[in-house]
């Protein structure tokens, strides 16, 4: 583990800075899926690589946390790598790729596939937090419109979806009704992973830098994704299984290995894939465990 | 066998290196100097602080090198050093009517009490290239001659008296001006958050939205009241002081604009202003903002809101290029996970097509 540099506050933001942050945070988990404005700061990484999620996470991480940080559900992605060594520089805390080991996690576009716990907070980086911008672009009618619960405008969208596809066609950011009451963009995870956030006992955090909107699911909290009676919601599937581990339950990523249409379906979560394949699980492509490693 | 590609600290590593490296360029030439930068690119050196909004000419040279001649990553690095900064004091407001001006101009009066000074510009150059520069040259010395002894009151202020212009009318006593690097942009947001976003924004996207406002985009008839260009002096008044004293002198541009009023209900026919301030010398930049600044106080004078360039959500939401930069660029970063949503979905309906199709040719 690296010793924090000096020069920094511990994990980057100065205190008075993660005190405001604190409070946006303890506001949005009083109102449960409401964005609240928050005065970001500009962070030492662009807009859109997660500054949100790192102000969230700094203002929230202690020096006996352990910290992961996954992109895709992989902790070995060039931006995970980034952020995981930002605060190993900055905070110098442990970090950890098991998610059951993990006290904060932050993440991009994923849910592990573990079941999180009490112990445990989730850190989503979120690029575009309203989840109206696409049916009306102007702030000042879509907090309105939040206000008031006025939400025709999305049902309508998605009805449209359904009148036109035969089907509501939205894959990733597929939105949400937050203990009743508002209606949330979950960040860019692919709907497949909704349902892990309906009562999650985890507290989950949800930190939009260049928007500057703190949001929040507090554990146990009802989470709902938007459909319609004879249209209820449902999740992708696939009909093969993980080509390294075989799992049947988890969310693949197409893999091209050749450009004569070859292809192989492997787990996004990696150490979802890692620990299955530790127990003894295989996939039809797989090494025997150990002697590849991924 | 697959195996899953790594993006691993080691690649992350070299790529570093790498970059290193090319910005350093042939080894065989002399590395450039922050002073040079400094001295020789002043001009790329004060749209960096314009629009890293940091006065600082040494840390805004210093990072155009480190980003290779880039001014919007200057820019990026500037900001990201300025926001850890504390904030020690406000100063006043600076006066720029006792500006030591090195250029100041007037298209609305043959001659101004103080005169028009040309000053260093480009204005009048042809545009060919110095090929005396390739080789290095020291030009001889300008001509120079004594400030006169007369002051130098703003254009506006010689309209003002007459009426013919709105008054600029002063913030109520004990107002604080707002601050984007410390309270979110809100709709609608005030004036002084406007000028504020305005003078962080990108000058190019800035100087498009005065441009279409002027092609008829918007209904901005601007008249180049003044500009000027010079040295002003900061002051604070320091708590234990209870009196201003000068900490400091920055080089601003300044431009005020003035536009065209029929008149409305509540107001007479009168000039209205708009109004252009920066860092450094950018008149480009502090003409734009003027245009944009008069263009956004539509509702003001009951004009209709019809173009983009008069649309506070549309044009404040966008300006800042560190912010467009880095949402832009991050698509690079991998969205596998989203496409295959995408790709799940694609598959689903060219089936759901499929059939169709194929039971209407059965029928």
């Amino acid at each position: 583990m690296n010793a924090p540099d000096t020069g920094y506050n511990f994990a980057y933001l100065d205190e008075q800075t993660k005190r405001m942050i604190r409070r946006a945070i303890l506001k949005a988990v009083a109102v449960p899926g409401y964005q609240v404005p928050f005065a970001g700061r500009e962070m030492p990484l662009p807009y859109g690589w997660g500054t949100g999620g790192i102000q969230v996470t700094a203002a929230v991480i202690g020096a006996d946390d352990t910290l992961k940080v996954i992109d895709q559900g992989a902790d070995d992605t060039t931006n995970a790598v980034s952020i995981r060594r930002f605060f190993q520089r900055t905070a110098g805390v442990a970090t950890t790729t098991e998610t059951e080991k993990a006290t904060l996690i932050q993440t991009r576009h994923r849910i592990p596939e573990a079941r999180l716990g009490e112990h445990q907070i989730l850190v989503y980086q979120v690029p575009i937090p309203e989840p109206l911008r696409w049916m009306e672009a102007r702030e000042s009618e879509t907090r309105k419109m939040h206000a008031l619960a006025e939400y025709g405008v999305m049902h309508v969208r998605l009805y449209e979806d359904i009148a036109h596809m035969g089907r509501i066609v939205k894959s990733y950011d597929y939105p949400v009704r937050v203990n009743g009451r508002y209606i949330m963009a979950p960040s860019p995870i692919p709907k497949f992973d909704n349902p892990k956030m309906d009562r999650m006992p985890a507290l989950q955090l949800f930190g939009a830098g260049r928007e500057k909107r703190i949001y929040a699911v507090p554990p146990y909290t009802r989470v709902e994704s938007l459909d319609f009676e004879d249209h209820p919601f449902e999740i992708q599937t696939w009909s093969e299984g993980c080509a390294l581990c075989g799992a049947t339950d988890s969310y693949l990523d197409e893999v091209v290995t050749d450009d004569r249409g070859g292809r192989m379906m492997v787990c996004s979560d990696t150490d979802h894939c890692d620990k299955r394949r530790a127990a003894g699980h295989s996939g039809p492509m797989a090494a025997p465990y150990g002697e590849t490693p991924r | 066998m697959y195996v899953a590609v790594k993006g691993g600290e080691a690649a992350i590593d070299n790529a570093h290196a790498l970059l290193a490296e090319a910005r350093r360029g042939d080894p065989a030439v002399p590395d450039l100097t922050v002073a040079q930068i400094r001295e020789q690119m002043t001009l790329a050196v004060d749209r960096v602080m314009a629009e890293g909004s940091l006065y600082d000419p040494d840390l805004a040279a210093l990072a155009l090198k480190q980003a290779r001649g880039d001014a919007v990553e200057a820019i990026f690095l500037v900001r990201a050093f300025r926001t850890t900064l504390p904030r020690l004091a406000h100063s006043l407001p600076v006066e720029t009517g006792e500006m030591r001006a090195k250029r100041r101009i007037s298209a609305t009066f043959k001659d101004i009490p103080g005169g028009q000074i040309l000053g260093p510009t480009f204005d009048y150059t042809h545009r060919l290239l110095d090929f005396a520069l390739l080789d290095g040259e020291t030009p001889p010395a300008a001509a120079s001659a004594a400030a006169g002894p007369e002051a130098m009151p703003r254009v506006v202020d010689i309209l003002g008296r007459e009426g013919l212009i709105e008054a600029d009318r002063p913030a109520p006593e004990g107002a604080e001006a707002g601050d984007l690097t410390r309270a979110p942009l809100e709709f609608p947001a005030g004036r002084d958050v406007r000028l504020q976003n305005l003078a962080r924004g990108d000058e190019g996207f800035v100087l498009g939205l005065a441009y279409s406002s002027q092609r008829g985009f918007g209904s901005t008839h601007p008249f180049a009241g003044e500009i000027r260009v010079g040295t002003v002096e900061v002051e604070i008044v320091p708590e234990e002081l209870g009196f201003p004293i000068v900490v400091g002198r920055v080089e601003l541009t300044e431009c005020q604009m003035i536009s065209q009023f029929k008149g409305s209900k509540t107001q007479p026919p009168q000039f209205t202003r708009g109004y252009g301030l920066t860092f450094g010398h950018n008149e480009r930049k502090a003409m734009a903002m003027a245009i944009v600044d008069r263009s956004l106080r539509a509702d003001e004078f009951d004009e209709e809101r019809r173009y983009p360039a008069q649309d506070e959500e549309f044009v404040l939401g966008h300006t800042d290029n560190v912010e467009a930069s880095g949402f832009l660029q991050h698509l690079k970063l991998p969205h596998y996970v989203d496409f295959q949503g995408e790709l799940v979905n694609i598959r689903a309906l060219r089936r759901a097509t499929q059939s169709a199709r194929k039971q209407e040719t059965a029928e």
